[in-house]
């Protein structure tokens, strides 16, 4: 009765297309979802030792809340503060003009090489490909997303950028461009990419970072890694680039008690990530370390439009922890690589439209059979999967297919009809076995792999019927 | 007290035996049981599919039906939770807000009606087998019904309950998804599935028979055992 999906894009195209490529790796489904394994238990194990996680999730909650329902009040706090610490603020509206900024910026200072730790927000402007086009040297510092560099991929999870890779294959990768010897020892993997790496800290004329949080209070740029590759890249060059979205701001110092172990345990089920670093402003006079220059450029890229949605505003809550992706059985069975957006998962399905348009990404609301275990893990409380329904709703609002409009309009006028919506069940019951084998459009795509069971004799309102004779 | 059965349109043309048990259940516990037949389909699949202004008038007929009606059970998770939880948001603004938010008020999944409403947990049913439970997504997470379907499967005699390693996660059914997206539809049922065939139990219980669609159809493609049952099935079992 209901007619195939809407007018397909290019995107969605390649993403069907993609996801059915994905789950015929059985061995790779495997793979991803022995490696989030033990998140789930290192989660619960820190999660357990919280007095009240849910009373957790609910402060985290209000912390974002009460920023992103204030930005307007919290940015130029935050503004005046980084700017009174000697920090250099610049705006961008969107990804051109924050490229353009950081070019800008590497030309005033006549730079050659530039070295990144992780952020997000670059892979979201696509800064490396406008460097690299440019003549700059770019090297990623984190060790995923520097195994995702030399591999040419981009992140295939925004927070565990190349969990996907085994450790044979990073091996060989080592290998092949750095030219060591092979080994499986996480340890030694480790050792190479760092003695690899400390060389180019200090060749380095610009370090690039993201920011998890920004501190209006206190006009500090607040980031967390676990191998210490953002400070040095914060550190030893001089100067320092970092780029996040607006959303990014949060009201006081204290906030961070809350966000930063939440942040940690809901993402990688740790009690605390390793490094967390407060940063506050470019090197002073007698300090014997620091950038000579501290520049921040802050995003709007469509967040600004997001903040508009009163139903969906609470999608800019996001902390980019990346619980919802591993909790998310579409994530675990297409991968990262299909949804081709620079956020992964949940989160992403319910931004990108934002972000990169609803017609040509609403797609990614529809994959989902909205099971709802990324609003449950979610540690600021964003209504994720009730978000997908809501782009479904303004997908079919603005750009319906005409055939599953009409579909919809047909159903929902026999729906209101209780004699002409029985006979309808009774004709698909007595028909079934005729309909089977000729493989309309939505029943041939369920018997492909699955079966159907035989039609019942009775249906149940007729067996009442009699029941109650 | 007088329940109104809420018969979701599949399990009404598809697997008339879960609607029987759960009035076999009721009656048994002494209540009395009706079935309005002006009852249709919840609009769930237009719901989801995002066309709410056609789902807003088949939960208006809805609305109709059951007025009145002192409590309204189904042995669906996810057709109730359309009732209890999306009518009231699909409604909101609309005259027909305030029936939507009453109409919320009695409507209750089977399992957790006879736990939470009635405070039942032995209805005195006797299942000699071995049984996993699969938690439904929308009764899970919708409708927070957790515990109750496991209360009532332990008090049931003979009955070894096994938990599997994957219960909260999704079977990959989904409504429309399960067709329009069936390659990771699949590819989550066959996680699932797995997972509960590992505990190599003789049933898979289920309070969702959409759900219950989607496993045993992979299932038995597949060749692979067991099959699932609802719990009301299980529960109208009597202990004689």
């Amino acid at each position: 009765m209901i007619a195939p999906s809407a007018a397909s894009t290019v995107a969605k195209k390649k993403f069907l297309h993609d996801a059915t490529e994905h789950v015929r790796d059985v061995g790779h489904r495997e793979f991803v979802r022995r490696a989030l394994g033990g998140y789930y238990t290192n989660r619960d194990l820190q999660q357990a030792r919280y007095r009240d996680w849910e009373h957790a999730r609910d402060t985290a909650s209000l912390v974002k809340w009460s920023a992103v329902n204030r930005l307007d009040e919290l940015l130029p706090r935050f503004a005046a503060a980084f700017e009174a610490n000697g920090g250099q603020l610049h705006w961008a509206r969107d990804a051109e003009e924050a490229r353009g900024i950081v070019l800008g910026l590497l030309q005033a200072a006549r730079a050659k090489a530039v070295i990144k730790s992780k952020c997000m927000t670059s892979e979201e402007i696509h800064l490396n490909q406008a460097l690299e086009a440019d003549g700059y040297g770019v090297v990623e510092s984190d060790l995923g997303e520097f195994i995702q560099q030399l591999r040419g991929e981009p992140p295939y999870h925004f927070v565990f950028p190349c969990m996907h890779v085994r450790r044979e294959e990073i091996s060989d990768l080592f290998g092949k461009h750095l030219g060591t010897p092979p080994t499986e020892s996480p340890e030694e993997l480790t050792m190479i990419a760092r003695r690899h790496m400390r060389r180019l800290y200090v060749d380095a004329d610009v370090g690039i970072t993201g920011a998890n949080f920004l501190i209006a209070e206190t006009g500090q740029i607040s980031i967390t890694e676990n191998e210490g590759n953002a400070r040095l890249t914060v550190a030893l060059p001089r100067i320092h680039i970092a780029i996040a979205g607006i959303e990014k701001v949060i009201e006081r110092l204290d906030d961070l008690s809350v966000l930063l172990p939440m942040l940690a345990t809901a993402g990688a089920g740790q009690p605390m990530t390793c490094y967390n670093t407060l940063y506050s402003g470019p090197r002073r006079e007698g300090e014997s370390d620091g950038p000579e220059e501290m520049h921040l450029v802050l995003l709007d890229n469509s967040r600004t439009a997001l903040l508009a949605d009163a139903e969906q505003r609470d999608a800019l809550h996001c902390i980019r922890c990346g619980a919802c992706l591993n909790v998310c059985p579409i994530f675990k069975n297409v991968g990262g690589f299909t949804y081709g957006t620079t956020y992964q998962g949940p989160i992403g399905s319910v931004i990108t439209p934002h972000l990169r348009g609803l017609a040509e990404w609403s797609h990614l609301s529809a994959a989902s059979s909205l099971c709802g275990a990324c609003t449950d893990a979610c540690p600021v409380r964003i209504d994720i999967h009730h978000h997908l329904l809501h782009n479904r709703r303004n997908a079919a609002r603005t750009a319906p297919s005409r055939l599953e409009r009409f579909s919809h309009r047909l159903f929902s006028q026999v729906a209101r009809r209780p004699w002409l919506f029985a006979a309808g069940g009774w004709i698909f019951r007595k028909t079934l076995w005729i309909t089977k084998p000729l493989r309309p459009p939505l029943l041939s795509a369920w018997l492909a792999t699955r079966n159907l069971p035989p039609a019942p004799r009775q249906s149940f309102r007729a067996a009442w019927r009699r029941r109650t004779r | 007290m007088n329940v109104s059965l809420f018969i979701p349109c599949y399990v009404d043309q598809m697997a008339p035996q879960v609607g029987l048990a759960v009035a076999t259940v009721l009656d048994r516990l002494g209540h009395t049981v009706e079935f309005r037949a002006a009852q249709t389909c919840c609009g769930q699949p237009s719901f989801n599919a995002g066309y709410w202004d056609e789902a807003r008038e088949v939960a208006r007929h809805a609305l109709d039906v059951f007025a009145g009606a002192e409590a309204v059970v189904g042995p669906s998770g996810s057709c109730v939770a359309m009732l209890r939880v999306f009518y009231p948001q699909l409604l909101t603004g609309t005259p027909h807000e305030t029936a939507a938010l009453d109409l919320a008020g009695r409507t209750f999944e089977f399992g957790e009606f006879l736990v939470k409403r009635l405070g039942i947990t032995d209805v005195g049913a006797r299942f000699p087998h071995r049984v996993t439970y699969h938690d439904g997504c929308h009764g899970l997470r919708e409708l927070r019904v957790r515990d109750e379907p496991r209360q009532l499967l332990r008090a049931v005699r003979d009955l070894e309950l096994i938990e599997c390693d994957e219960p909260e996660s999704c079977c990959g059914f989904g409504g429309l998804f399960s067709v329009k997206f069936p390659q990771i539809s699949t590819a989550m049922a066959e996680v699932k599935a797995g997972s509960l065939a590992r505990t190599e139990c003789d049933y898979i219980v289920s309070s969702d028979p959409s759900c219950q669609l989607q496993l045993d159809g992979w299932l038995s493609r597949n060749g692979k055992r067991p099959r699932t049952i609802h719990l009301a099935e299980v529960l109208a079992g009597a202990d004689s």
